[in-house]
């Protein structure tokens, strides 16, 4: 369980330098993008138009925090991430779409996340669900906030953090998978969870 | 006529309520989420808790809630069947989840399902979700405030199993829902088991277990006995704090409520409360006297 401190823009080398159930910690920019911030990006993407900000080698995060505008700024009180498994619709083409190579989130993601990030060498971390206070604490300040239309939870935060983090390695760029390790053994322990209940799988 | 009971009251207490529950863990909760930090040997969990308690002990520190998902606005209303008449408690509560929404602060998590749209206060069509039941032979109101979060939600299952399928079934039904939540519900959590009654019982009565607190066990011993097999049993599934792995660290416990089933069904269903299993609750008095049962007041 190796621990490493990156800095945005994070190099592919780097990037290929971290396995599943490693330690990172980020500093510099990340930005974030629930459901529809990954909806909205793809379809502007499609109709060739520009991103409010560039999102190559940064790591996007999968939040809704929860926010307090104070005068002309905002102010993040609370911002853990969300269930990254909503966001396997869109990450494969996003990460294609925009080069971005760090995901966080919470809970994994599937097979063809991990497919993507094998081929366009990305990793997924996993930040502790609900570690709101933790991450608030890494987060410096908002740098600007985009299509705030979309709602505060949905819309696109551009944050400056400072080891931001603990962020435990969930998918790394060969595509292994940690959820997917404790999955399978998962399924291996049923044998003897059912010999306890005295029941069958 | 009889004198109502003063609403300005009640309100200022579930705002306060809101403010407690988003922001510091009942006693019960964070006690058993340090033990299972010292108890965890898997590296990755172990790390996943270190988080955990570091996360709720600054969130109590700093007045600053848990999680960034302060949940959707559900309240259990007790009502003594002694205490002074109740009038338009449903707007108090209403205005109660708008002002601690501005107040505490949290997050808004109302959304209308059919044109989009976030009300921007926690109020909307049925929400706050208000359950009343009368308690016989008090005269105190006993209100809890119950933000659910969405991520343990969306894993919540109901299975209307067949009754041959009998007690394994509903154990088989519960382990492969957990199994198939695997980290997303944000483990270490309580599962709630309902079963019996019908869909909506069952559910009503899982979803009303992950409130008792941790290490209770049901005063029927059959209960009880079900509820330790079923934490030891999903603790073996090594799923872990966060889906990250771990021996010790998938369920801080298991609670389960029955009601008499139809004899043509057998209604199973499970609740799920992430590892910030927030509630607070108070008993107001008729002489307006407030007493927190899960919160002390500063």
């Amino acid at each position: 369980m190796a621990e490493f401190h990156f800095t945005t823009p994070i190099t592919k080398e780097d990037i290929q330098k971290v396995k599943i159930g490693d330690v990172i910690y980020i500093s510099g920019t990340i930005f974030t993008a629930r459901d529809e911030a990954h909806e909205r990006a793809l379809h502007l993407a499609e109709k060739g138009e520009k991103m409010p900000i560039d999102f190559e080698n940064l790591a996007v995060y999968h939040c809704g925090p929860v926010v307090r505008q104070i005068g002309e700024n905002w102010e993040i009180v609370a911002a853990g991430p969300t269930t990254s498994t909503r966001m396997d619709l869109f990450e494969d083409e996003f990460i294609k779409t925009f080069n971005v190579n760090v995901v966080i989130g919470k809970g994994g993601m599937g097979d063809r996340t991990a497919k993507a990030m094998k081929e366009y060498k990305a990793i997924y971390t996993a930040f502790v669900g609900g570690a709101a206070v933790v991450a608030a604490k890494g987060i410096k300040r908002v740098k600007e906030v985009h299509w705030l239309d979309l709602g505060t939870p949905e819309c696109l935060w551009v944050l400056e953090v400072d080891k931001f983090g603990p962020l435990i390695v969930g998918i790394d760029s060969n595509g292994d998978s940690l959820f997917k390790e404790v999955a399978l053994k998962a399924q291996e322990n049923l044998g003897k969870v059912g010999e306890f209940l005295g029941i069958t799988f | 006529m009889t004198e109502t009971f003063d609403n300005e009251l009640i309100e200022d207490i579930v705002v306060k309520l809101h403010k407690f529950a988003a922001t510091q863990l009942p006693k019960d909760v964070s006690d058993a989420l340090k033990t299972m930090y010292d108890q965890e040997t898997k590296p990755t969990s172990k790390a996943a808790l270190k988080t955990i308690v570091d996360n709720f002990t600054i969130a109590d520190e700093t007045s600053t809630p848990m999680c960034q998902d302060t949940g959707i606005h559900i309240y259990y209303v007790n009502i003594g069947e002694n205490f002074p008449k109740l009038v338009g408690i449903e707007d108090t509560l209403r205005k109660a989840s708008a002002r601690a929404t501005k107040e505490v602060p949290l997050r808004p998590n109302a959304v209308n399902p059919i044109v989009g749209g976030n009300s921007g206060d926690n109020t909307g069509n049925h929400i706050p979700y208000i359950n009343y039941d009368f308690i016989p032979g008090v005269d105190y109101l006993e209100i809890t405030v119950f933000p659910k979060g969405g991520g343990s939600e969306n894993m919540c299952a109901l299975g209307m199993l067949k009754p041959g399928q009998g007690i394994n079934g509903i154990k088989k039904f519960v382990i492969d829902t957990i199994i198939n939540a695997g980290g997303q519900p944000c483990p270490p959590g309580v599962v709630g088991v309902g079963i019996g009654g019908g869909a909506d019982i069952a559910l009503k009565l899982a979803k009303k277990q992950v409130m008792r607190p941790i290490g209770e066990r049901h005063p029927d011993p059959e209960i009880a006995k079900l509820e330790e097999d079923l934490l030891k049993a999903i603790n073996m599934t090594g799923i872990g704090a966060m889906g990250l792995g771990g021996d010790f660290s998938t369920a801080l416990d298991v609670k389960i409520e029955y009601a008499h089933r139809h004899p043509a069904s057998l209604p199973a269903a499970v609740a799920y409360q992430c590892w910030a299993a927030r509630r607070s609750t108070a008993r107001i008095y008729p002489d307006k006297r407030v007493e927190y049962l899960t919160h002390k007041e500063v």
